[in-house]
């Protein structure tokens, strides 16, 4: 291959990233000019920096504030997550360490459930919640986001556990050390980068659901992208408000996302792809 | 609990006959581990799915509580008949198989672009990740108001300093943009499975198929492709499990409206505007069994996928 042809390969993958990214550089851009110079044609590319938007978007014009809905979504991903890890580690402990019989089979339920929409459960939850007395109620959400990531997660921490010779832990289980001692001086250690993915995705499934978050949430426990489901009609000018909201709302699962970077293939694909 | 009060009764000696119940124990202790995510999961998600398949066999208009009766199939001989929900699950169907191609295609060809080592190779992989990592719903939001606004969208003003036409993308070609925006969101995912697919190859067998004469081509199609085969599956399926399943990008970009309502706004339409439980539990079991009928599928290549490994282990 001549050194030309690779350059060129390059040039194009680079020219790929920049179209892709484009609509996030120029969100971002946007949202840093004031409003009528974010709707204009031909864009002005150069227009005089600004906070209106994020001031707007914070609630200063009199509009609701995200406050309330920023918080209900911290606490339903990472009440969610850490419910999560709670469940999952012991299962995934007990199918990948101790090997449980029929494990394969145990694993592929959970799997199952993934591949069950969530929309087909939608509306006995409903009338659920609705006679319980549990809507608008943000732990309703917490329940459900655990029940969509507990597979994914489950099926993660398996395969990050399974990596952990079997001979090391039958060797401390030798020298008389117990569960507690194993988990803690064996497995912690070689597992933890594998757990902090496995939170970080399940946090990104929570953060970004709305058909749960839409339905069963009203004032009190509204998320984040319910909030932002409010600028789905155009208000006029509202271009750098929306695009403040939108990267705003957006920054955890950015942030999450390219922390987990390593090890997002493995949980998205549950596992099957390392 | 259990075992630490009755295991000093089970626990006498030797012989077969004793051993047994102690077994039976040690065997619930391993076990138990996994008990509280099994009935978690069956509880949370198996039993609402029953109830739907029980609330689709009445008719049940929330807002008339007491004229609720068994009507058996009636449900689905309406959902099937119905026009617009015939058309929703063509929708559907026509959604996710656009989506899901394009976005495996692109993806492909970005997988192989970035398995090159060129300079700048991380911070390119970054850049063409961020869209996966986009809130559903701003993503929506960017592309409805920033990026198809007739009047000030980035589309059309870009298209203005070329001369373009000025057209009003989301009326004009509804599906096309839901697709656009879905297609934009989900060939990251696509190409970080394909590069992990591409990164697994034999390269010593690559390296003696070019020693043999093989040009780039050949290696693609008699190599890669087939190596890749497990890889695409497995990226089409689950790409189709999560877009099957979409509601932010049809809710968002045209609220279900020009002829955009896939099956989960159509469920979500019938019960939460319509009040119409019985036909939205029908509409809702019809996607469960499309979506099984792809899952069958999917958990194939995964356990296939899945299998390999624990042998290789």
């Amino acid at each position: 291959m001549t050194a030309l042809r690779r350059n060129s390969m390059g040039l194009l993958a680079w020219l790929a990233g920049i179209v892709f990214f484009l609509p996030i550089a120029w969100m971002a851009l946007t949202s840093f000019h004031s409003e009528a110079d974010a709707a204009t044609n031909p864009p002005s590319f150069a227009a005089s920096l600004t906070l209106d938007g994020y001031r707007e978007f914070f609630g200063a014009g009199g509009g609701a504030s995200p406050w309330p809905a920023l918080i209900n979504s911290t606490v339903a991903s990472v009440a969610s997550t850490l419910l999560v890890l709670l469940l999952a580690f012991p299962a995934a402990y007990a199918l990948s360490v101790n090997r449980v019989r029929k494990w394969t089979d145990v694993l592929f339920f959970f799997l199952s459930t993934k591949m069950l929409p969530a929309v087909a459960g939608l509306l006995p939850i409903y009338l659920f919640a609705k006679n319980a007395g549990m809507l608008d109620n943000i732990w309703l959400l917490v329940i459900l986001y655990t029940s969509m990531n507990l597979p994914i997660a489950v099926w993660m921490m398996q395969s990050f556990l399974a990596e952990i010779p079997v001979a090391v832990i039958e060797a401390a289980r030798v020298d008389g050390a117990r569960l507690p001692t194993v988990l803690a001086r064996v497995v912690a250690p070689i597992s933890l980068p594998g757990i902090a993915a496995t939170a970080l995705i399940c946090f990104i499934f929570s953060w970004n659901e709305l058909l749960f978050a839409r339905v069963l949430t009203g004032v009190v426990a509204e998320t984040a992208p319910v909030f932002l489901t409010g600028f789905i009609t155009s208000q006029g000018l509202f271009l750098a408000k929306v695009c403040a909201a939108s990267l705003v709302i957006s920054l955890p699962v950015l942030a999450a996302g390219f922390a987990a970077q390593d090890k997002l293939v493995q949980g998205l694909s549950l596992g099957a792809v390392k | 609990m259990t075992a630490t009060t009755t295991a000093p009764v089970a626990a006498p000696p030797t012989g077969a006959p004793a051993r047994r119940p102690s077994a039976r124990l040690r065997a619930w202790a391993t076990r138990a581990p996994l008990l509280p995510a099994l009935i978690f999961m069956i509880v949370v998600t198996q039993l609402p799915f029953v109830a739907t398949l029980v609330i689709s066999f009445f008719d049940w208009n929330s807002l008339y509580p007491d004229a609720r009766h068994f009507t058996g199939l009636d449900n689905y001989q309406e959902v099937l008949t119905d026009p617009d929900l015939r058309n929703s699950v063509w929708t559907t169907v026509l959604l996710t198989v656009a989506v899901v191609l394009a976005s495996l295609v692109l993806g492909l060809v970005l997988a192989l672009l970035l398995d090159r080592r060129f300079r700048g190779r991380g911070i390119v992989r970054t850049l063409l990740i961020a869209p996966f990592l986009v809130v559903p719903v701003a993503a929506a939001l960017l592309w409805k108001h920033v990026l198809y606004n007739p009047e000030y969208g980035l589309l059309n003003g870009l298209l203005h300093y070329v001369g373009g036409p000025q057209p009003d993308w989301i009326s004009s070609t509804p599906l096309l943009a839901v697709e656009a925006s879905l297609v934009w969101q989900w060939t990251p995912f696509m190409m970080l499975i394909l590069l992990a697919g591409l990164q697994s190859r034999d390269h010593e067998q690559i390296e003696a198929a070019r020693v043999d004469g093989a040009n780039d081509w050949q290696i693609f199609v008699h190599l890669t492709l087939p190596h890749l085969r497990r890889y695409l599956e497995l990226g089409a399926l689950l790409g189709s499990i999560y877009i099957v399943q979409n509601f932010d990008a049809v809710f968002t970009i045209t609220s279900g409206g020009l002829g955009t309502a896939n099956l989960p706004y159509t469920v979500y339409q019938s019960f939460y505007q319509a009040h119409e439980n019985g036909l939205a539990s029908a509409a809702g079991v019809l996607v469960v069994i499309g979506s099984i009928i792809i899952a069958t599928f999917a958990l194939r290549v995964v356990s296939s996928l899945f299998r390999e490994e624990v042998s290789r282990a």
